[in-house]
């Protein structure tokens, strides 16, 4: 934890570490190269049972080089910062790229489309706590899981988490950019018993800034809640019904989406999404936006992974795809241009509804509540879909009992067609932001 | 040097002329009143990866990580620190740090000297150096041929061969040394074919603490390729799985990815200890059919999951977790076996320097019954037969876990039909076990692939079985 002339001063540093690597790739003839440097250091702490059980100081340091030989590419990285490293580093990335081929598409993104003047997004937050008072946070989150209900009988703990992280990233056109972030979270989990048989769920709140989190209390409570309300839980008769998938559930289908318009799915032809742009994937009302320089985003970055200026975009509007996930290597490879998506998306979001969570259950009448998924189970290449559940029973609008050990399996392009309403209840911080999803049908396997 | 712990020792301590008396210095100030245990575990690990795709080597990728992790242990407490600078001051410094978990000022004297002895499992080589790099280019695109030559339909192939050079010294408050360099290589071929507007993917591969020839030994990676596009094949055929409970036959070999998740997890220390395991306070009791008998080990010779110590320089073993049926034993590293007051097992692993130990697999399968395969299909009437998986998960606390299908059939009549969609299975752990009612003759371990996750942790482990029954299990396809 540093004051901000500290923090200047290593941002410099690690200018100067990319510049160092950058110039020794070039003495080492390479034609161009990107490099990125990152120093990372936060503390963990986890409590179980009201008392301490880890205090974790952490510390990360990485660099990584790229270097292109005309069309021809090698990458190395290592977490040691020393000048003989650096050096030793650029030479593996060179001995590597005497042995990779000519690929028309390789190399760094055009340099016209590098950010300049980028604003600051305000991401370095950093929280002056000591182990003790990290301590103390922890112990009141789990106090107040503990305290929801007799039946909670065993904690798997809570914990706090408070890392600070300097990015640095450039290459050979002359681009370096770096910023400071900050992530602190808190989260706890505990278990319950009744009639033999135990269940465990969890919360968390997750922020840039140590001011923006849940209070302790209110993560701790909410985990608790989670649990009881899985106690007794059953299992269903295999049937089909509709589903109402709770945000933290949502994320997950809107990452299926971002995997099956992602460059590399789609060049490999691995998604069911190809060819797709221009085309309805979901209903009319659907719109999917991305907006890399909202301030204080968990997912805000001013460039992406090569440099590229980023800028808010529609991914989906009125039901259509709009474009695809791309970086320079994909867009060439598919004859597009970067959206500026090396690294992934950036605070992604689903324009929500009007419809809180209760409201939504109502709507359904009949069917399935999705709480928590577990496994792999989805095909991005076919868009098949099957994941184990657990959640809620739905009658008449209300919540019957809570269900557990049950499937539910579709294809994704039937799930995204079949979204019939995004709630307002939408998620907590975090890189995807969605209200709850209600689809109009799915498979669900059971006893 | 053919010696592991020299060969360590001269890499990881030499150089920054820790001998020891300095390691001694280090530990003695993580000593003190309330500590009952420390450790400081060093590592250097190379990685190098070559991918081939498009018919060219487009990328190959070279890390090199080294550092040391400081461990103070207190009742259950754990401080924990850790560098990437291995000398004396940072080490010093880290150690500090990480016995702030304990306020007494006061000094430990720990006599360093005394070195642990481990198996010998597999060489102690660079895997790196065992292929040239333009041997392992040519390697990959004898892959991609094959593959190619399959079949008219594959469309993409991407090949990856990946070599893994872990050298670790632990040393601990009991003066103990241990050492360990740790081979790892692994292959994969995966391919998608196109029929139409139809599109699969197939992939397969293996691995082992081994040198590189391992791939070109049997026409082991030739088979990867064939195997990728067998299954991608298989998969352009397939109708929509069933939905709902019914008999499944799993495959041997890899779908014991079934004992890891139902088993495996439920039977770690730590959440024995703690008592948030659906296994928990079930020692000696039937959790499983009698024909079940169930272990972790460790010691079989160059497989991926095999250590000849474990990260905390406890030799590894071969643990019995279900005998005919009932819970024998938990799998245990040094805090949980002492909190528990029993033996640690040799499961004390962590993903590198950078991560805390805790009870983790090795190798985990099922011995061998008397049923004939064959035998086992015939005796199900509508059923699926399961024979490749993607991977699994599994609540340790209500003990439901999952693991997906990527190959799999329908049964009918005692006959394999047709081949259906991947599809999820859930179950729940102490129940399916009671559930297995037929044993194959025909155990096999996975090709080596496995790499299991725990708290953010990945760690190369084995899986295996014989070809079993379970009489009901749900499937969570589509077809109603």
């Amino acid at each position: 934890m540093q004051d901000p002339e500290q923090i200047k001063q290593r941002q410099a540093r690690l200018e100067q570490m990319v510049a160092d690597l950058l110039s020794e790739a070039r003495s080492q003839g390479a034609s161009a190269a990107e490099a990125g440097v990152s120093s990372d250091a936060g503390l963990s702490v986890d409590v179980r049972m009201g008392e301490v059980e880890t205090i974790e100081h952490t510390r990360d340091n990485g660099l990584g080089v790229t270097v292109y030989f005309g069309q021809r590419k090698g990458t190395a990285s290592t977490s040691d910062f020393s000048l003989d490293a650096i050096r030793e580093t650029v030479r593996a990335a060179c001995k590597i790229a005497r042995y990779t081929n000519e690929d028309p598409a390789s190399g760094l993104a055009d340099a016209e489309l590098m950010a300049k003047d980028w604003p600051d997004l305000d991401l370095h937050h950093p929280w002056a706590v000591n182990p003790d008072q990290a301590v103390e946070l922890a112990l009141r989150c789990e106090a107040a899981a503990r305290a929801v209900d007799p039946r909670i009988t065993n904690s798997d703990g809570a914990s706090f988490n408070s890392q600070e992280s300097l990015q640095v990233y450039g290459n050979s056109h002359g681009f370096v950019g770096g910023y400071p972030s900050s992530r602190h979270s808190l989260s706890c989990a505990v278990v319950g018993a009744q009639d033999g048989a135990m269940q465990r769920d969890y919360w968390y709140s997750s922020d840039r800034l140590p001011e923006r989190l849940d209070s302790p209390e209110a993560v701790g409570r909410r985990a608790g809640e989670r649990t009881v309300a899985r106690l007794g839980a059953r299992r269903l008769s295999t049937r089909e019904a509709p589903v109402l998938f709770e945000p933290e559930m949502a994320v997950n289908l809107l990452r299926c989406l971002v995997g099956a318009v992602r460059g590399s799915a789609l060049y490999r032809r691995s998604s069911f999404l190809l060819d797709h742009l221009g085309q309805r994937i979901f209903p009319d009302f659907v719109r999917i936006s991305e907006d890399p320089l909202q301030p204080r985003g968990i997912g805000s970055t001013p460039f992406d992974g090569e440099g590229v200026a980023t800028k808010p975009r529609d991914l989906v509007a009125e039901g259509v795809l709009q474009g695809y996930v791309l970086s320079s290597y994909s867009a060439r490879k598919l004859g597009m241009q970067t959206t500026g998506n090396a690294g992934g998306v950036h605070n992604l979001k689903i324009q929500s509804g009007d419809k809180g969570f209760d409201d939504l259950v109502k709507a359904m009448g009949t069917g399935l509540v999705v709480t928590e998924m577990m496994g792999q189970g989805i095909n991005i290449v076919t868009g098949d879909y099957s994941r184990g559940a657990a959640g809620y029973w739905v009658e008449n609008g209300e919540i019957q009992y809570p269900v557990e050990e049950i499937t539910v399996a579709g294809n994704l392009r039937d799930i995204f067609m079949g979204l019939q309403a995004v709630g307002c209840d939408t998620n907590r911080p975090g890189n995807i932001r969605t209200g709850s999803w209600l689809i109009d049908r799915l498979t669900i396997a059971g006893e | 040097m053919t010696d592991a712990f020299e060969i360590a020792k001269s890499t990881l301590l030499e150089p920054a002329a820790l001998g020891e008396a300095e390691l001694g210095r280090v530990l003695d100030q993580m000593l003190g009143q309330g500590v009952d245990a420390a450790d400081c575990y060093f590592e250097a690990s190379r990685l190098e990866s070559w991918v081939l795709e498009d018919g060219i080597i487009k990328e190959g990728a070279h890390s090199i990580d080294r550092g040391a992790g400081l461990r103070v242990v207190s009742g259950e407490k754990t401080g924990f620190a850790y560098t990437d600078d291995i000398d004396l001051n940072a080490l010093l410094e880290a150690g500090r740090t990480a016995r702030s978990i304990v306020r007494s000022g006061a000094e430990g004297r720990v006599a360093v000297g005394n070195r642990a002895r481990g198996h010998k499992l597999y060489a102690p080589i660079n895997p790196l150096e065992t292929l040239g790099d333009a041997e392992k280019i040519d390697f990959l695109r004898t892959l991609d041929a094959e593959a190619r030559r399959q079949d008219p339909r594959v469309n993409q192939v991407i090949c990856s061969l990946v070599a893994a050079h872990d050298m670790m010294l632990v040393v601990n408050s009991d003066g103990a040394l241990a050492a360990d360099v740790r081979p790892l290589v692994r292959c994969n071929v995966s391919v998608i074919v196109e029929q139409g507007e139809r599109r699969e993917q197939g992939s397969s591969g293996g691995g082992a603490r081994q040198e590189l020839s391992f791939f070109l030994d049997k026409e082991r990676g030739l088979g990867y390729a064939r195997e990728a596009v067998r299954q991608a094949l298989v998969n352009l055929e397939a109708v929509d799985a069933p939905a709902g409970t019914m008999p499944v036959v799993l495959g041997p070999g890899w779908p014991g990815v079934l004992l890891h998740e139902a088993v495996g997890h439920g039977l770690e220390g730590d959440f024995n200890r703690k008592g948030t395991s659906a296994f928990s306070g079930r020692l000696g009791e039937k959790v499983a059919s009698s024909v079940c008998t169930v272990v972790d080990d460790g010691t079989l010779e160059g497989r991926r999951g095999s250590l000849n110590i474990d990260d905390e320089g406890t030799p590894t073993r071969r643990n019995v977790l279900i005998e005919k049926g009932v819970l024998k034993g938990y799998l245990q590293d040094r805090l949980n076996a002492r909190l528990m007051g029993v033996a640690a097992t040799g499961n004390g692993r962590r993903e590198s320097y950078a991560h805390l130990p805790m009870p983790r697999m090795t190798n985990t399968f099922m011995l061998p019954g008397d049923s004939d395969p064959q035998e086992i299909i015939a005796s199900v009437d509508r059923g699926l037969y399961a024979v490749n998986f993607g991977g699994g998960q599994v609540d340790i606390t209500s003990g439901k876990f999952v693991f997906s299908a990527s190959e799999a059939y329908l049964i009918e009549n005692g006959r394999i039909t047709r081949p259906v969609k991947g599809a999820t299975l859930i179950g729940n752990g102490p129940e399916v076990m009671t559930q297995v009612s037929m044993v194959g003759n025909d155990l096999e371990l996975d090709g080596g692939v496995g790499t299991c996750g725990k708290d953010g942790q990945s760690v190369p482990v084995g899986v295996g079985q014989p070809t079993l029954k379970v009489d009901q299990l749900t499937v969570g396809g589509t077809g109603v």
